[in-house]
């Protein structure tokens, strides 16, 4: 690197210094008792240096310094990727699915926690993926649907009794139902103004929730929901139980999650699931081509809605209590970003995404106050380096006379 | 006399409160090759786009097949055989070549003849043969412009529209694609309405003309005296 564009490297870096901590003092130093700025000074110091010497060291790198280093660690790792490259890719799923299966056997109750809330959000991002990824449309009001699916089996359980597992295609169903009935009215609309809409009946549902005093119990949320029961051999006879604890919990929605994604996949690859693409990439095209555009919208909400509904089931039964509180469009934007982070209609993509934005807080829980500040700096640089996501879908083209 | 394929009788229609196109009449009999010519702007694509079901008309009637089809949904028009390539080809950027032929035949279910067809058009085609696990934006404009046609052959059509398949295309691309435009034409007995601003090498491939003006039909009659028409010379030939 020449002189004058290390200058410029660096002009660039003392003005981003500037900039955070013009960001950083009014979070830390304006307080009750007046202003304040060695706490602030001290941690933007901190941080200053820190990120001074990663760029020196980059620099360096640029020069070639480390080249002792980095040649022989290239070559061991295109070996490496040559090698896992060979290796099969149902190899790797069995992989992970063991792992996931043994989980549990290795890890104690707060990660098994966090697994559980993970693979929820699994479903729930493979679910929208359907519908923002792969059909195009902005869902903001995703959520709903989940709410729907959880008030749906509580309900259920608690005024008649019904078993988790007869609720659940009664949850996915009523969820579908709802998304038909949102999806009708407001998906003749395009880009932004489908994007406000949703939103608008997201919240809907959950004000619905929260004032239908006779049948949601409102705020107060409803009580007493079971768990999923099953039937199982023990001393001699076959019995009923319930899957109450942690693991039996985690082994629920780990089923739920890989039967998403199997569907999700099959999806994919199916007819259906290439209409929904050529509705995104061109509505009128595809309307050309003998495609009902508003009735394969209104499949991909439907659909999308489902997978919310079951894990809204799910979610009913693992808490035992619903309350609208759990419904809110934060929600919602949380499951999206977990698409777009993780890249809109890749599978493994939105996994990655559920994976980071649900562990990746709990992992930050050691810098506390600044935990959010942190993973919004964490996001903003993963959507700088990775703008098509973590693991982009395979439909990313390039012309090819790129390729040659 | 025989029976028109399709037949506009006063359409007219508008986007908003722009009217684009106004009392249109024209019909198309089984087996031509139709040209509708006109300037920039003067109605060619509305009037198609009417046709196609896809923008709903202020006034008139559209008659295909002998049945009236103004009104009915323009998805449903494909299975019937009448399919357009709109203009700017319009494929599936994302979806490889493959996927957008199987687009093509989206409402069929007979899979031994949608293979059938897919060969054919590897065969009139055959780059696309080629390309075939490629995605569609990867390809070249006039790569673009076969799979829009294929694509659109892949509905088995009995009436294709095609608008302005030589646009932006370099000239042996062009006499390439007019090839294949008579061949399905007499090969395959598709009728084809065929928008142009390139009105020579229309009205040569064509049997009948329209001129179109302002949203007006200001002259029909057939290709070779619009050839010879010193006005038309003058107005769309470059004379
Ligand atoms: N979506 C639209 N909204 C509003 N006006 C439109 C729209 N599409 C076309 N128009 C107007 O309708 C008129 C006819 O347009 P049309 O696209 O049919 O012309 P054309 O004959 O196909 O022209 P070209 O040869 O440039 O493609 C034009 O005045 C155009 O500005
Ligand atoms: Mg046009």
């Amino acid at each position: 690197m020449t002189i004058p564009a290390s200058r410029k490297l660096w002009l660039g870096y003392a003005v981003a210094m500037l900039w955070l901590f013009a960001l950083l003092w009014p979070l830390l130093g304006i307080k009750p008792e007046g202003l304040e700025f060695a706490d602030s000074f001290a941690l933007w110091s901190t941080l200053a240096l820190a990120s001074a010497i990663l760029l020196a060291f980059w620099q360096l790198k640029q020069h070639g310094v480390f080249d002792f280093v980095s040649r022989p660690a290239e070559a061991v790792s295109t070996v490496f990727s040559k090698a896992t490259g060979r290796v099969p890719s149902w190899i790797w799923l069995v992989l992970v699915l063991a792992g996931a299966l043994v989980f549990p056997l290795l890890t104690e109750r707060y990660a098994q926690d966090v697994a559980i809330s993970v693979l929820v959000y699994i479903c729930l991002g493979l679910g929208l993926n359907v519908v923002v990824g792969m059909a195009g449309l902005l869902d903001l009001g995703y959520i709903a649907f989940y709410g729907v699916g959880a008030y749906t089996y509580a309900l259920l359980s608690v005024h008649f009794g019904l078993s988790f597992w007869l609720s659940l295609p009664i949850a996915g169903a009523f969820s579908a139902c709802a998304g038909c009935i949102i999806g009708y009215p407001t998906l003749r609309m395009r880009g932004d103004y489908l994007a406000i809409v949703t939103l608008g009946f997201g919240e809907i549902v959950r004000i619905v929730l929260n004032n239908w005093m006779s049948l949601t119990n409102g705020p107060n949320g409803i009580l007493g929901i079971k768990p999923p029961g099953a039937y199982w051999w023990s001393d001699g006879k076959i019995e009923h139980i319930w899957l109450g604890s942690l693991e039996q919990f985690y082994y629920v929605i780990l089923a739920l999650a890989v039967c998403t994604v199997v569907a999700v996949y099959r999806l994919n690859h199916s007819r259906i699931g290439r209409a929904f693409e050529a509705v995104r990439e061109d509505q009128t095209a595809a309307e050309l081509m003998g495609v009902n555009t508003l009735g394969i919208k209104l499949l991909a909400y439907s659909l999308g809605a489902i997978f919310g509904g079951l894990a809204g089931a799910f979610f009913a039964a693992r808490m035992r209590f619903v309350s609208p509180e759990s419904f809110t469009f934060i929600e919602s934007a949380m499951v999206l970003a977990m698409v777009v982070l993780g890249g809109m209609g890749s599978i493994p993509g939105v996994i990655l995404g559920a994976l980071a934005l649900i562990a990746l807080p709990e992992v930050f829980r050691g810098f506390e106050l600044y935990r959010m500040f942190v993973f919004g700096g964490v996001m903003a640089v993963m959507m700088i380096f990775r703008p098509k996501g973590l693991w982009p879908a395979k439909r990313m083209g390039t012309r090819s006379e790129e390729r040659d | 006399m025989r029976e028109p394929i399709l037949e506009l009788k006063n359409v007219s229609a508008a986007y908003g409160r722009i009217k684009a196109i106004k009392d249109i009449s024209l019909v198309v009999y089984p087996g031509e090759v139709v040209s509708i010519i006109g300037a920039n702007g003067a109605g060619k694509s509305t009037t198609l786009m009417s046709i196609s079901g896809v923008l709903p008309l202020t006034g008139g009637e559209i008659y295909y097949d002998g049945a009236r089809i103004d009104g009915i949904a323009a998805d449903l028009l494909p299975a019937r055989g009448l399919c357009q390539v709109p203009e700017g080809r319009r494929i599936f950027p994302r979806l490889t070549v493959e996927e957008n032929l199987d687009m093509g035949a989206f409402f069929r279910k007979d899979k031994a003849g949608i293979a059938h067809d897919m060969n054919r058009v590897f065969q009139l085609f055959p780059i696309l043969l080629e390309r075939r696990r490629q995605h569609g934006g990867t390809l070249s404009g006039g790569e673009q412009q076969m799979l829009a046609m294929g694509r659109a052959l892949m509905s088995r059509p009995r009436l294709l529209l095609l608008d302005e398949p030589s646009l932006g295309l370099a000239p042996l691309i062009v006499q390439q694609i007019f090839r294949i435009i008579r061949e399905i034409n007499e090969a395959d007995g598709v009728t084809v309405v065929l928008v142009e601003q390139n009105a020579n090498l229309a009205l040569q491939a064509s049997t009948r003309g329209y001129v179109l003006e302002t949203g007006n039909v200001v002259m029909e009659d057939e290709a070779g005296a619009l050839l010879a028409n010193p006005d038309i010379r003058k107005a769309y030939l470059g004379e």
